[in-house]
């Protein structure tokens, strides 16, 4: 099994959120942050938390106690614990939001260790316990922490074996690892793990190169073994953020603009102060309340008075041409970027059909159902944060930075969070709830409205993509040019042989705050193409399928979508009256994902979606069963961003800020699901959190198209639920 | 300003003194402490608050506790007994039907609606009973599958 390193480490460009600047800026005085438990002063700068004398920084108390920044530790003790009844604590600052890591990741960890799953506690997401880790997204769970701790456990096996074979006087090569145990074929009793280490840290520095078993030996990973917090979930035991209460808690509340970019011109705090028992604030651009319960916080918050200067600003309805007419130099970590080859100029000139079309895509919200939340309390000199986020330490920087703080001092934890698909990588939750933690002396939980959700949060970019295609007589693409404005660069290539070629994405203004949203700009990118794809090969005559046949030079995407095809009697399929299929087929992050549809559009022009095959391939496969689910989760995800979802803006302002003006899929909306995995032992396993969604919105303008000969080249492809 | 009521939640008598335009949502969760009905949108749409009320099901994100006087409430504690999970629960843990988990409760408690007064609903009685529930992480299939398997013993 080959354990090679990815070889791209940055974020994605569009990742639009990571750049933000701080939401809030405070003004509190200079001595406040320097006042400690102890009194007297301190100074504020900090040496680095893994600085010892003498010792390298990693090394400290086995580099567990909470990342530096950026250090990935080489400690096997920063990652992994045995426990004198031989039970294994895991390490990782990876989070579950819902994808199902913290079984997956236990399962990579049982097969290497020889552990049940049961056996193996993980620890996640805790910035004081956990190593370094820059975030829960991009898909990298599974292929970069998955990889970690393969080699963790496999190190960590070493080491028991090695200690049996001291222990022992054998033989190394003849101990196998099982039940938490040690095993020699000469010895009739074992060694448990706990009796190995005797409680002791297991010293060793991880071994990059160290063999692993390989998928198709797998025993425990490869399976599908149930979710771990399930029964906690079922009986209402879990605590999500949103539901911890800590002693003498308050509720807090936020003063929100009435439009974006609008600036406070005065504030009247008076008649929320006169409501007993409410703290109220006013630092900077920061106005809260806090109160023991919701309702009383509420009260206090509708009594502020507050005066604004909103600026006018452009809507929805100037989205698309606001967007192509403000090109910006720099987003994110990068501007423009263009790949070419040959001319495609001279290609279109040379091809027997032509395409030129413009597709386009809204801002849609995550809405995620359990909204943001922080809780926030100071203990002494440190603030301890619990936070559902997908970058815990990301959100301690910022906090750190927004008290000028040194991060030692900011902990941050993650409960098992209610979702997140990209939605939940920023910090304003966790700073707001630890403002007014201070400012009341007690902790302070902050959960967001749905209304606050739909408005506050950062949405998916909005794009606009213009595409040029050419094919000859035999339907083989000449030339190909597709332009991305605003939206972003992920999955923008063709994956077919064009000689003549041109990819650019072109950064753009924005309306609206906007960033990371699962598959980042693949949707966009794969909407435009694969419908693009249809139309070409509608004008040559050829089906779709055998189009892409014609095109396609990735094997793993033609696997897919044969899969797919195979699935759903594609080629043999009937056209019913008012019926239509449509396919597309794609990719990202090292996912391959093929849909098969079928609509129908009644006379009311009501579109029903009435079956949706889904082939799905990323690699060797470590829960069968979750993927299945997590695959599922994102066609449907991708349906709403098909078919209903939209924010609407007028002037500022979102206009549709709640499920009862934004549509999100209900089980009403859902066909029988039929989901194809293709299963590659032979391959790295890759992430699945985010590919499935990528192609189910073509897909289904291709099936309208069928059905209707309409061809929709905007997404939502209805006004809820109705062709436009 | 407060009320007083009286209410049974999960067979226990609470009296309760607070004001009677507070929501049950608000009242379960932050007086009486029981946190597995959930906030969702605090509009009566999505169905993550979902209790019932004398065996029905209702949204309590909307309703005012005054309003509960009285009655006798059922939440996602009191679907167990003691360690002995509800066939919904058994359910949807055989089934995998969760991601996130968040929608779970509310989920659960509209099934237990539905059972109440249909043994074993079909598939689109599910789903007609079902539809004020979201699940943002698209888990549907399965929560289908699960209501389907506590209903008739088997998935159909």
């Amino acid at each position: 099994m080959t354990t090679s390193r990815p070889h791209h480490d940055r974020p994605e460009p569009e990742r639009y959120e990571l750049f933000e600047g701080a939401h809030y800026r405070f003004t509190f005085p200079r001595r406040d942050f320097l006042r400690t438990a102890a009194g007297g002063l301190v100074v504020a700068l900090t040496v680095g938390d893994g600085e010892v004398q003498g010792a390298p920084a990693r090394d400290r108390r086995g580099g567990r106690r909470g990342g530096r920044s950026g250090e990935v530790p080489e400690s096997l003790g920063a990652w992994i614990r045995v426990d004198e009844d031989s039970a294994v604590t895991v390490y990782t600052g990876k989070v579950e939001v819902g994808q199902g890591i913290r079984t997956s990741l236990a399962q990579t960890v049982a097969e290497e260790l020889g552990v049940a799953v049961d056996r193996i506690r993980m620890v996640m997401g805790d910035t004081d316990l956990v190593p370094y880790d820059r975030g829960t997204f991009g898909s990298r769970s599974t292929p970069q922490m998955g990889r970690q701790l393969r080699i963790v456990a496999a190190t960590a096996s070493d080491v028991l074996a090695g200690l049996a074979a001291d222990r022992w006087g054998v033989d190394r090569k003849a101990i196998r690892l099982e039940n938490g145990a040690a095993w020699h074929p000469s010895k009739a009793e074992s060694l448990s793990f706990g009796e190995l280490t005797r409680g002791k840290s297991l010293t060793a520095i991880v071994d990059e190169k160290i063999a692993a078993v390989p998928a198709s030996g797998w025993k425990v990973a490869g399976t599908s073994v149930p979710r771990v917090s399930a029964r906690a979930v079922v009986t209402g035991r879990h605590r999500y953020v949103s539901d911890l209460q800590h002693e003498g808690q308050l509720h807090g509340k936020i003063l929100r603009a009435p439009s974006f970019r609008a600036e406070i011109l005065s504030v009247n705090l008076k008649p929320a102060q006169a409501i007993p028992g409410v703290t109220v604030i006013h630092d900077g651009n920061f106005v809260g309340v806090a109160a023991a319960d919701p309702a009383r916080a509420e009260q206090a918050l509708a009594a502020i008075e507050a005066r604004w200067k909103e600026i006018p600003q452009p809507g929805s309805a100037e989205l698309f041409d606001y967007l192509v007419e403000h090109p910006i130099h720099r987003a994110g970590w990068r501007g423009r970027t263009e790949r070419k080859e040959g001319s495609v100029r001279r290609g279109l000139r040379r091809a027997k059909h032509r395409l030129e079309q413009t597709y386009t895509v809204p801002y849609i919200a995550h809405a995620p159902l359990e909204p943001r939340a922080a809780v926030a309390q100071w203990v002494g000199d440190k603030v301890l944060v619990w936070s559902g986020t997908q970058r815990p330490f990301g959100v301690r920087a910022e906090v750190a930075d927004a008290f000028r703080l040194p991060e030692s001092r900011v902990r941050v934890m993650v409960p098992d969070t209610g979702s997140g698909y990209g939605g939940k990588h920023t910090g304003e939750t966790a700073v707001e709830a630890a403002r007014l933690a201070k400012a009341a002396g007690k902790p302070v939980k902050v959960v967001w409205t749905r209304e606050e959700e739909f408005t506050w949060a950062y949405f998916r970019p909005a794009g606009v993509m213009k595409i040029k295609g050419g094919v000859d007589g035999k339907g083989r693409l000449v030339a190909w040019e597709h332009l991305n404005y605003g939206s972003g660069s992920s999955a923008i290539g063709v994956r077919c042989d064009v000689a003549n070629h041109r990819v650019v994405s072109q950064p753009t203004e924005t309306l609206a705050r906007q960033g990371s949203y699962r598959c980042l700009a693949a949707t966009a990118n794969h909407f435009a193409r694969e419908s693009a794809m249809d139309e070409l090969a509608e004008a040559v005559g050829i089906g779709p399928l055998e189009f892409r046949r014609r095109n396609l030079t990735d094997a793993r995407m033609l696997a897919v979508l044969n899969a797919a095809a195979g699935q759903f009697g594609w080629e043999g399929r009937t056209a019913k009256r008012g019926h239509g299929s449509g396919l597309a087929v794609g990719y990202d992050k090292g996912g391959f994902v093929a849909n098969c549809v079928e609509v129908a559009v009644d006379d009311h022009n009501r579109v029903i979606v009435t079956r949706i095959v889904t082939a799905f391939e990323c690699g060797a496969i470590v829960n069968p069963d979750n993927l299945t689910n997590q695959v599922e989760g994102s066609v449907i995800m991708g349906l709403g961003g098909a078919l209903f979802e939209e924010i609407r803006l007028a002037n500022g302002r979102v206009e549709n800020p709640s499920f009862s003006g934004y549509r999100v899929p209900r089980l009403t909306d859902i066909p029988p699901l039929e989901t194809v995995r293709l299963d590659r032992k032979d391959l790295p396993s890759a992430g699945a959190g985010e590919a499935p969604i990528v192609v189910i919105a073509p897909a289904l303008a291709n099936a309208i198209c069928a059905a209707t000969g309409q061809r929709i080249r905007s997404m939502p492809l209805t006004r809820d639920g109705e062709l436009m | 300003m407060t009320d007083r009521a009286r209410v049974r939640v999960n067979g226990v008598e609470r009296e309760l003194a607070v004001a009677g335009d507070r929501t049950l949502l608000d009242i379960l969760r932050n007086e009486l402490r029981l946190t597995g009905t959930k906030y969702g949108c605090g509009e009566a749409q999505c169905g993550a608050c979902t209790v019932l009320i004398d065996g029905k099901p209702i949204r309590s994100c909307v309703r005012s506790i005054s309003t509960c006087d009285g009655r006798s409430i059922t939440t996602v504690e009191g679907l167990a007994k003691g360690e002995r999970l509800h066939p919904l629960q058994d359910a949807f843990i055989a089934e995998g039907a969760m991601q996130c988990g968040y929608c779970t409760a509310g989920m659960l408690m509209s099934a237990a609606g539905l059972l109440e007064r249909n043994r074993d609903p079909d598939e689109d009685a599910i789903v007609k009973a079902m539809r004020g529930n979201i699940c943002r992480c698209g888990t549907y299939p399965r929560i289908v599958r699960a209501i389907r398997r506590a209903a008739g013993g088997n998935p159909r």
